[in-house]
Formats: structure tokens, sequence, C-alpha cells
């Protein structure tokens, strides 16, 4: 692994001073705590493009102050344990700007007031994760898990903005405010189901529901601290964070219930039971978090203030005990050389602290009292009672899950820790402080929110349900309820739990013979999506691309004559002008040069010759322009002629010389001559029907006005060029650089085959006049 | 392509159109001519000097390799816009001021740009095509 450097590394001064930003940032948000929980409402909101009514906007509630503090708190330790984890690795500079990078991004995201401005951090948290991800690149691995991740959630986000657009168009505006206004409009809309999946697809790629999963445990190829950040509380939550954000404004119909709660509760059980059979611990913790990503989209589908409460709640579970685990699978990790649950064993005397800081988090992770994740779980489950159409499906989910949840704890402690120590790659020690604080802390806050749960309820919980719900629920946090059917449930959870650990090696071998039943899995689909695209490809390249210049042509100009052609036969367009001036001699003189080299091109018995004579019909061509004043594009013309037979000269020498063939009439040669007659049709055709038309001179009249005050010259063409459409100009250029670079490149490029296909001549982009 | 007249006259040729090269990118503003047209005018003269001389000796005319000059050429075009921003005004809108009496303004620089982009991509492609051939 990458992370492994060697010791003696010092950890540079920005490893250092990475943390202090998510610090900073986490105070400064703690102190808008008092007012947010007291419903104020805080927005800043900036024009970007307020043409089309874009604007780029932040916004304070609950929920994303709840999400701001998350990420920033979370973030801190985070950075800090990477200056020990990430010790001596390679490209650590890049590594700890992406992380900080992709830590902003997602701020952003939960800060959004506007949804073009959270599309664009969603896509941004796309972008970064996959850097992160991929930072083993040399393994690859890890830059197949990357590239998937990729695209996997860059469809969704991509599917997402069509629905975001919809949306805004539906509610009369992007802005959050305006869209949570909009709520019974947006219900009642007729597009309201296309809007829903569209915006579903990127939820649920983000937040890895079911079938699209399978790419968060293939990304925990990333190094540990990236694992326990994106899949805490920041990128995976990014989905959740989105439904919880709309569900005042689309959530609370059937689609929205039915569609979150089947999802989630399906890939709640599924992930847990698969959880199971990893080996890998990193891996179990992947399938935990999709666990965890289920049962939040599953609860923000109830249509119940206690649903959302516990949604709410056990996102704020979910990230205490998740970031506190990954980071401490990362020590064990570190220390051993090996995140096997087999190889690792009676770790606690060599470990006292990491042993600690994994108790407290896995307990909460359980649902133990006197832990928040007890707190939450007893949430969950009054919720899941009193689901409104069917809670005995609901609770069976959540109880299955939360079953599964206790016997992954207990392998995640008492395996690795308790019992007979192993010999291991590495002779453990304890970790730094810099990698234990982080685990410990979380530890350590999710007894305390266990503990005074009143606390995190009125400060962060219900400030954030309240953001969800629109208005503020009424309802206290408590840890005792008194004996009450959770209760009861909760001991059968834990009884159950425990069983199924002592079992577990049975109960593993049967999840491997149902999964090997499975005939495809997300991952399989994934694949075979994949190959089928490249044999798409392939076909189609072969089609279009195969590499025979003249095929290339024939289909350009083919195009070219068939879709302006058929447009003016259709439409139309024929028209011939009504008044026809007749032509001066030296006009026809040029007409007669043109039309000569046109028959000398056509009849010439060599290359040579022919390339000059088409410079013949060049220059007739420039005479034109020339006669008719625009003597700028007369000379670029003669220029351009100049340089094309230049080029030709010098590919012609290395070009065999062309055997005359005769002129007989072959299906080639009767083929281009159709297309040739067709182009020119269509040009002279063209040309007529614009001329018969009254040119329109308001422009000309504004650019021989503008020219001198607003441009300070009097060539009007270059006036044009260089200010007051500069910035075509600047495309054009910028395709002329790139072109010369791209021909380099052709030019340079000799793989196999004959060195004299390779030299086409390259065409000079068009330019503007 | 080895004639001694070609090598001799291009020598005094080269010179002289790439001076008019200059010449026309700099009236382009109120006459006929302007970055384009001096950029094909100058890349033209080099692409003589090649087939006379060979691409090394143009190379080392040149100094600097052509992909640099498009790439200079096309940052130049960008640096003139974004001095509009400095103004407060939208990218690429002309500021003009005055130096020693002469007026000048961004859109020289960019028209400067123009040039250079052009010289560099076109000689990026004939000196790569004449070494191929050579």
């Amino acid at each position: 692994m990458a992370a492994a450097g060697t010791r003696s590394d010092a950890i540079p001064l920005y490893a250092w001073l990475a943390p202090l930003l998510p610090a900073a940032l986490f105070v400064v948000f703690a102190t808008f705590v008092d007012e947010v929980s007291s419903g104020a409402v805080f927005t800043w909101i900036v024009p970007w493009i307020p043409q089309i009514e874009i604007y780029f906007g932040l916004r304070i509630d609950g929920l994303s102050l709840l999400f701001a503090l998350l990420i920033t708190g979370v973030g801190t330790f985070i950075l800090l344990y990477c200056t020990a984890y990430m010790r001596g690795a390679k490209q650590l500079d890049r590594f700890t700007l992406w992380l900080v990078l992709f830590m902003l991004a997602m701020l952003g995201l939960v800060l959004s007031a506007d949804l073009i401005t959270l599309f664009v951090f969603w896509e941004l948290t796309t972008l970064t994760s996959f850097l992160l991800i991929g930072y083993d690149h040399e393994n690859p691995k890890a830059r197949r898990a990357a590239l998937q991740g990729l695209i996997v959630t860059g469809t969704g986000g991509l599917i997402m903005l069509a629905g975001f657009i919809m949306l805004g168009q539906a509610a009369g505006g992007y802005a959050i405010t305006d869209i949570l206004a909009s709520g019974y409009r947006l219900r009642s809309h007729p597009d309201y189901h296309l809007i829903l999946v569209l915006i579903l697809a990127g939820a649920f790629t983000k937040s890895a529901q079911f079938p699209f999963h399978f790419w968060l445990p293939n990304a925990m190829a990333a190094p540990t601290p990236v694992s326990a950040y994106l899949h805490s509380a920041t990128m995976v939550k990014g989905g959740v964070f989105l439904l919880a954000r709309l569900n005042p404004a689309m959530g609370d119909t059937y689609a929205w219930m039915v569609i979150l709660s089947v999802f989630g509760a399906f890939t709640a059980v599924y992930a847990s039971v698969l959880a199971l059979r990893q080996r890998d611990l990193k891996q179990m913790l992947a399938y935990t978090t999709i666990m965890a990503l289920g049962t939040c989209v599953m609860f923000l589908g109830a249509a119940s203030e206690i649903g959302l409460i516990a949604a709410v709640t056990f996102i704020l579970v979910h990230a205490l005990y998740k970031a506190a685990l990954f980071l401490v699978v990362g020590i064990l990790d570190h220390e051993t050389g090996t995140r096997d649950v087999d190889g690792l064993s009676g770790l606690w005397r060599a470990l006292p602290i990491t042993a600690v800081a994994t108790v407290l988090a896995a307990l909460s992770m359980a649902g133990m009292p006197p832990f928040i994740g007890f707190v939450g779980k007893e949430l969950l489950y009054k919720a899941a009672l009193a689901w409104p159409p069917e809670p005995l499906v609901a609770i069976s989910a959540v109880i299955v899950a939360k079953i599964l949840m206790v016997t992954v704890a207990l392998m995640l402690f008492a395996g690795p820790f308790l019992g007979r120590v192993k010999p291991t790659p590495r002779t453990p020690h304890e970790a730094p402080w810099t990698m234990w604080l982080g685990p410990l802390l979380f530890g350590v806050a999710a007894l305390l929110g266990g503990v005074l749960p009143d606390v995190a309820g009125e400060r962060l919980l219900l400030p954030a349900a309240g953001a969800v719900m629109q208005y503020r629920p009424d309802y206290g946090l408590a840890l005792w309820h008194g004996i009450n059917l959770p209760l009861v449930l909760s001991l059968a959870t834990f009884a159950i739990g425990g069983v199924l650990y002592a079992y577990r090696a049975k109960l593993v071998g049967l999840i491997d013979r149902l999964n090997a039943a499975l005939p495809t899995t997300g991952d399989r689909a994934y694949d075979a999506a994949m190959a089928g695209l490249v044999r798409l490809a392939g076909w189609q390249t072969r089609l279009l691309q195969n590499g025979v210049q003249r095929d290339y042509m024939r289909v350009v100009f083919a195009t070219l004559a068939i879709a302006v052609g058929g447009t003016l036969l259709l439409k139309h367009g024929l028209m011939v002008p009504e008044v026809w001036t007749s032509p001066t001699y030296y006009e026809w003189g040029a007409v007669l040069l043109i039309v000569l080299g046109t028959g000398a091109t056509v009849l010439a018995e060599s290359r040579l010759l022919a390339i000059c004579a088409l410079g013949t019909v060049g220059i007739g061509v420039a005479l034109i322009f020339l006669m008719f004043s625009a003597p700028d594009v007369a000379l670029t013309q003669l220029l351009v002629e100049t340089l094309v037979v230049v080029i030709a000269a010098l590919v012609l020498l290395k070009l065999p010389y062309l055997k005359f063939t005769g002129r007989r009439i072959t299906f080639g040669r009767t083929l281009d001559a159709i297309i040739a007659l067709a182009v020119g049709g269509t040009v002279t055709a063209t040309l007529l029907a614009v001329t018969a038309i009254p040119i329109d001179l308001s422009l000309t009249d504004f650019f021989e006005i503008e020219a001198v005050p607003g441009g300070f010259g009097r060539n009007i063409v270059n006036v044009i060029l260089v200010d007051f459409r500069a910035f075509d100009t600047l495309g054009e250029v910028a395709v002329v650089a790139v072109a010369g670079l791209a021909a380099y490149a052709l030019i340079k490029l000799r793989s196999g085959g004959n060195g004299s296909s390779k030299l086409s001549t390259p065409s000079l982009p068009e330019e503007k006049q | 392509m080895n004639s001694l007249i070609l090598r001799e006259a291009s020598r005094l040729l080269v010179g002289a159109m790439l001076m008019f090269s200059v010449f026309m990118l700099l009236r382009g503003h109120n006459e006929p001519g302007g970055g384009f047209i001096g950029g094909l005018i100058a890349a033209i003269a080099f692409s003589l000097y090649a087939l006379a001389a060979g691409p090394e000796a143009v190379r080392a005319a040149l100094r600097a390799d052509p992909r640099i000059l498009a790439m200079a050429g096309l940052g130049m075009a960008i640096l003139a816009g974004l001095i509009a921003l400095l103004e407060s005004g939208p990218f690429l809108t002309g500021v003009w001021g005055e130096i020693a009496g002469i007026k000048v303004g961004t859109p020289l620089l960019f028209d400067i740009g123009v040039y250079f982009a052009v010289v560099g991509a076109v000689l990026t492609i004939v000196l790569a095509l004449k070494e191929q051939v050579d």
C-alpha cells in the first residue's frame, strides 16, 4: 500500500497546517448553532448568471448546519490522522490538496441555497473523490474503482441535472426557498413523477442504493482516511442530504414513500447480510455504510414526523461511529500490516487506547445504551412501528439490519482485540496520538450524545429535522422511555445478534452459498456495460474512421450536399434573384480562370499539375473577392492558397509517382462525380437563394459607424476580428493552435504501417470573414 | 531540395517577407492586413526558408519551438482579454492607452497573439512534415 512509507520521513508543514482549516471552519459554524437552533436561517446570494435566473447562493439552516459541523469536525481529525498515516507517502502534497478541496466541495454542497450551485458542488465532490479513490494510481484496482465511482455517480449526476432543470421550471426558480415554497404545485405538477425519478437517479447513485451500490465497496481502494471521510460524514451522504433537502417540496407523496422505503429497506438488509461475509475489515465497514445509507433513505421516505427525526438522528449516529471505526481499521492496518478478519486477534494489550476507541464506537454502532446509537435505534424502531401502510415490513427490515449490525460490531471489536495474540506482518505498537485522537473523540461524542440526548436533540438534531419538515417538531430525545415495545425489540436484537456472532462461521458459509447463486451482480453488470460500450465504439470507429482519406472526403461532402441541399429542397428555399447585373469583362475573366482551373484539376495527369490547377481556382476566387471590395478576404485566400501549395509540394516530394490510369469510368469515379456535382449544385443554389432576398445591412451599418469611435480602427474587418467579435477570433486561434498540435502528433506518430499514409495534408481551419 | 539559387535568393526574400509580415500586422487596424494575414506571410516566409535551407535552419532562426510560439500567441490573446477585467469591463473589451504619444491598446496585443498563434501552428505542421520527408 502506498501509505506505508518509511518512518524517518519528516511530516511536511502543510500537512500540519491542513487540519487547522476545517478546525477554524468548525468553530465558525459552531457560532451559528444558537441562532439556528432557535429557527434562524442565514442566506447569502450573489448573482451568477442572472439572465437565466441562476444565482450562487449559500444557506445555513438546521440541516446544512448539522452536515457542515460533521464535515468540518470529522475533516479536522481526518487531516490530523493523515499526518501520521500518510507519512512518507508519494505525492502527499497533491493528496492533501485533493482532500481539502473535497472537503470544501462537500461543504459547498450542503450549504447551497440554489439547485445549480448545489449541482456544481455535487460534481466537484464526484471529481475530487475520483482523484482521491484513484490516489494509488499505480494499482489497477484503484484506477478501476476510481473510474467506476466517477462513471456511476457522474452519470447519475447528469440525469439529476435534467431533473433539477425540470424542477426549477416547475417551481419557477432554482433557489431552495422557491422550491420549498412551491411544494403543493410541484407535487401536483404533471411531470412530478419524471422529475422525481430523474433526481432519485442522482441521489441513489451517489448514496449507493441498490442496484447502484457496487461502486462503494470498490472505492475502498482509496487510502483509509479517505474512506473514513467519504463514507462516514460526506460524499455518500450527499444523496441522503439531497433527499432530506427536497423532502418538504417533493416528499409526502405515494411515489416518494414507496420508492424510498422499498429501495432503502432492501439496500439496508441486502448490504448488512453481505457485510458479514467480508474478510477484509474495510470491506465490512463499506457494506455497513451501504446499510446505513439504505436506512437513511428508507426513513426519509417515511411520511411521519418521528421517521424524519429518526433519519436525521441516524445520520449523526452513523457519522460518529463510522468515522471512528474506519480510522481504527486504518490504525490496525498501519500498525500490524493486515486488515484480515482472521489475521488479527488479542491486540488490546498492544493498542489499549485504540481498543477503548473501538469499544465506544462499536457499542454505539450496536445501539447499546447509553450511547447515541441506542437513542437512534429506539427512534428507528418507534418510527418503523408507526409506519403508515406496512409497519410489519418496515420493522422487520430494520430489525434484521440492526441484528446484523450487532454481529458486525462484535466482529469488529472482539475479533481483532480479544482472544489470543496472533502473529502479524508487523509487530504492533500503539499508534501516535494524531491517529487515535479522532476515533477516541468520536467515540466519546457518541457516548455524550447518548448521555445528554436532549442537548444533542435541541441544539442539532431537531433543528435539522425541522429543516427537513419545515416546522420545528415538538419532540424530546431521551435515553429512557420506560419499558415499551422498542425496548423489548432492542433487547431481542442484542440477544439474536450475539447468538449470530457465536455461529458466525456457519452463517457466513450460508451467505456465501446464497451470494454465489445470484445470477449477476452490479459489479459484473457494470463490466458488461463497459465492455459493450467499448465494442460499440469499436464498431462505429471501424465504420466511420476506416483510415481511407477518400472515404472521409466522400462522407463529409455527401453530408454537406444532403444536409444543406436537402433542406433547401424540402423547405422550398430555391430562389433566383429577380434583378441580374451583367458582369463586366474582368469579372468574366476571373470566372474563366476558375472554370479553366477546375477543368484542369479534374483532367490533370499528375498530382503536381492537379494541385497547381486547384491553386489557379483559388486565385480566381481571390480575384472575385478583390473585385467586390473585400481585400482582407482576398489576401487571406491568396496566402492560404500559397501555403497549401507549399505544404502539398512538401508532401508530394515523398509520395510515389501517380500512375495515370486513363480516363476509364469506374464506380468510384462516378460516385465522386455525383457527389461533386451535388455539392457544387447545392452551393450554387444556396448562393442564388441568399442573393435573392434583400440583404439586411443593419449590422454593416453598425460596424461602419462604430469602427472608429468604438474600436479606433478604420479597417472594419480587423476591428471586428480583434475587438467587436474578439471572442470568436480567440476561439478560432485556439482551434488553429490545437490543429497544429494535432497534425504534429499525427505526423510524429509512426506506429507501424506505411509512413506515407500519415502524411495527409492537414487542412487549415476555415477562418471567419 | 538542394538549389543554390533558391537558397541564396531565399535569404533576401525571407527577410523582406518577414518585415512585410510585421508591416501587415501593424497596419491592419486601419488598412487591409492584421494578425492573421501577417502570420500567414511570416509562415510562408519560414516555409520557403525550410524548403531552401532545411528545417534545422528554420528552427535555429526561430530559437523557440513553433509549438511554444503557438501557445505563447494563444496566451497573449487571452492575456489581452484578461486586461479588460482589471478595468472591470467584460472579457476581451478593448483597453486603450498611450505610450510615447502612440495610441496602443489590447486589440494590438490580441492581434500580435493571433500572429504568433498562426505562425506557430503552421510551422509546427510544416517543419514536422519537412523533417518527416527528409
